[in-house]
């Protein structure tokens, strides 16, 4: 946790999906970071990493949504900056190859990534915390988002989490680090190919007869819910911070 | 047959999704050749080390690939090879037509290439009445067919037994059967008479090798050391990524593209090929000629993203790992090569205009990069190419909302300010009170196939400032 005595200081990146589509994933990760002894702050000033623009090829619109990102987060006195996403935590890498022919943007866009920390990764690899002290009645899986898994190498942690949950029974599923097909803006630009894909994610999810997926990413459970609602066999997600934030 | 291109690409993945017997044979077979690679990989413990020494040897190779080129042409001639360079298919075409054509009326074989296809070389041969005869098994069944490769190291994976055994009645007017030993003793009996007549041999390159001006071709089925060996005249066409330095570097590619393609540790056949027949012996074909092609690559040399791509060895392992290529399959990608590298070079050989899609078909989800034997960050090469259509492009067809530039100058304008986002982000709370979501492009896509969410009644910035803010400060206080 550092040398430092005062309790960990986070900022919240809470991401533009989480923040307008999912809400109760922030809150839970504010509760759940509070209940550990994190002073939590948000600052509202912020909107989205760039990542739809990145992606896209739209680099011009990306450097300046990342350039406005990184000046509301710089202006936190924060030690670590929290994300309830692998994939906008994966962004925060890709900074490097946004700004690599500004180097003033450069510098400043490494300091704010060297804080940066997806939830699951910050618990256990900064907090060194496994048993956060929650309760979960039933079996769930975890479906590894693209970006945490193989950008940040999230794999383990998660995993570590949700072991220690009281009550919870946690079954690995076949093809859990397949992608569900949300990809961002891939979604948007072949949603057959996307839906298709999210098909057969939710045909083993279906086969493994849990009460609940649970991952580290909106956009995959978004992706995931709203695809099985249409096949009319709803499924039940939940996002990390979710599951861990009800005290057992 | 006329063949879909990648500009109809998305009426190619409807076709494809559509095809229920296409998507049974992808779901088990991209399995099936996972599973084997997986297998292969996981009894290497060095398997790591390789793909990095196999990266470096090609990076090495690339950033002075003249110099290693000169000196395979050097050594090849020095063994009795004639080389020829083309800087375009046409060109290709055209060198291979007249080394064949003052032959007369000559049986070719060719042994699998899929540099072969890139220039479509049977077609332009068959129109000077030279019908060159495919003896790689798979190759044969789709040539048979009429039909393009789908698979870089299986072309035929789309196809059942049921569906061969139908062709194989038809064309050959065998007894139809399932049992695949008769499928394959079938082709056997006719290729080999094929191959007694053959006065031609056409194959592909694995490496050549610049010490020794060799060059390496991989293959299982032994039709590859007929086609180079018994007819008098070999025509090898490579591209000029193939080169690599040594006969030593040799060692970790054969380790790595078994492995990597078919989960084997090795190839049943590997042949090192130095000039034509030579000394007391003569064994080999009379004349060796090499076509060292273009087509694109120097392009793909002078941008860092592209330049990795053309390490590619072609293994195939990341399309058997592609989520999108185990939906659509390979004719989809309507180009000869397909899946997440061929997103990368197709666009190389027939541009980005009339191949803007592919760069895009794409979720970046990573999976290839893990499985690339040579460690090809191919989802970078991919976010590369859109943005170089984004800012340098002609313009080039919107087809999704998602890729024009209005969208994503009004995404920039609401993710810019506090006071816009909270601006826009109301004013689409709004827009789906009202139902009129499904007049905006974005939402209308989510909704094909999907529910679209609600927007939270409140947001979470709204949420901070009214319930969770002031709890921060009292118990900090």
């Amino acid at each position: 946790m550092g040398p430092s005595s005062h309790a960990p200081r986070v900022s919240l990146f809470v991401t533009c999906l989480v923040d307008q589509i999912r809400p109760s994933v922030g809150v839970a990760t504010v509760q759940l970071l509070r209940r550990l002894g994190c002073d939590v702050e948000f600052n509202p000033k912020q909107t989205c990493c760039g990542q739809p623009g990145f992606t896209s090829g739209h680099w011009g619109d990306a450097r300046a949504v990342a350039r406005h990102t990184i000046e509301v987060l710089e202006a936190d006195r924060s030690d670590w900056i929290v994300i309830p996403s692998g994939s906008c935590g994966a962004m925060f890498h890709h900074y490097e190859k946004l700004f690599a022919d500004h180097p003033g943007w450069l510098s400043r866009a490494k300091t704010v990534t060297g804080k940066t920390r997806e939830l699951s990764a910050f618990l256990v690899d900064v907090l060194e915390i496994y048993d956060v002290g929650a309760r979960f009645d039933g079996r769930l899986t975890w479906h590894d988002a693209c970006h945490g898994l193989r950008d940040l190498g999230i794999h383990e942690q998660p995993r570590q989490l949700i072991r220690k949950i009281a009550g919870a029974e946690f079954v690995e599923t076949d093809k859990c680090d397949a992608c569900c097909g949300f990809g961002g803006v891939f979604a948007i630009n072949y949603p057959d190919i996307s839906t298709s894909m999210a098909d057969v994610k939710l045909d083993v999810i279906a086969s493994a007869d849990v009460d609940v997926v649970v991952s580290g990413d909106v956009g995959c459970l978004m992706q995931l819910e709203n695809r099985a609602q249409h096949r009319k066999r709803p499924v039940r997600t939940m996002h990390l911070a979710e599951l861990l934030s009800v005290p057992a | 047959m006329k063949h879909p291109t990648s500009e109809t690409f998305p009426q190619n993945v409807q076709k494809a999704l559509g095809d229920t017997t296409l998507r049974q044979a992808l779901s088990t077979v991209s399995a099936t050749f996972s599973q084997r690679r997986r297998d292969a990989v996981n009894d290497v413990p060095e398997w790591e080390t390789l793909r990095e020494h196999a990266h470096a040897v090609k990076a090495h190779t690339l950033s002075c690939l003249d110099e290693y080129l000169r000196a395979f042409a050097t050594k090849a001639e020095g063994a009795g090879a004639h080389i020829h360079w083309a800087s375009t298919a046409e060109d290709a075409r055209q060198i291979i037509t007249s080394l064949i054509k003052p032959r007369g009326n000559v049986a070719v074989v060719k042994s699998k290439s899929m540099t072969t296809e890139e220039i479509h070389l049977n077609a332009a041969l068959e129109t000077h009445g030279i019908e060159p005869v495919e003896t790689d098994l798979g190759e044969w069944i789709i040539q048979l067919a009429d039909e393009p490769p789908s698979h870089i190291i299986a072309p035929a994976i789309h196809k059942t037994k049921r569906q061969v055994s139908e062709l194989f009645e038809q064309k050959l007017g065998i007894e139809p059967t399932d049992d695949e030993k008769r499928l394959t003793a079938a082709a056997r009996e006719h290729l080999r008479d094929v191959f007694a007549q053959a006065k031609v041999g056409i194959s592909g390159v694995n490496f050549a090798i610049a010490e020794t001006g060799s060059i390496v071709i991989i293959e299982n089925e032994g039709n590859a050391r007929l086609t180079t060996s018994l007819p008098d005249m070999h025509i090898a066409v490579m591209g000029i990524e193939k080169v690599i330095p040594r006969l030593s570097d040799l060692d970790v590619f054969l380790r790595i593209l078994p492995r990597s393609g078919t989960g084997q540790a090795l190839t049943s056949y590997q042949s090192i090929i130095t000039g034509p027949e030579r000394g007391e012996d003569r064994i080999g074909p009379r004349s060796l000629h090499i076509v060292v092609l273009d087509n694109g690559r120097s392009k793909m040399l002078r941008e860092s993203a592209t330049r990795e791509a053309l390490a590619c060895i072609r293994c195939g392992a990341c399309l058997n790992a592609c989520p999108v290529y185990q939906q659509i399959g390979g004719h989809a990608y309507g180009a000869v090569y397909a899946g997440p590298i061929g997103s990368i070079i197709t666009p190389q050989i027939d541009g980005l205009r009339v191949a803007h899609h592919l760069p895009f078909a794409s979720s970046l989800c990573g999976a290839c990069r893990d499985v690339c034997p040579v460690k090809i960050d191919i989802p970078n090469a991919l976010i590369h190419l859109r943005q170089h259509m984004v800012t340098h492009g002609k313009p080039i067809p919107v087809v999704s909302p998602a890729r024009g530039k209005t969208t994503f100058r009004v995404w920039r304008w609401s993710m810019t300010s506090d006071l816009r986002y909270r601006m826009a982000t109301a004013f689409a709370r709004f827009a789906q009170r009202m139902g009129m979501t499904k007049l905006v492009g974005p939402s209308r896509k989510w909704g094909h196939g999907r529910s679209v969410p609600r927007l939270a009644k409140r947001g979470f910035r709204q949420i901070w400032e009214s319930e969770l803010a002031d709890d921060g400060e009292h118990r900090t206080k």
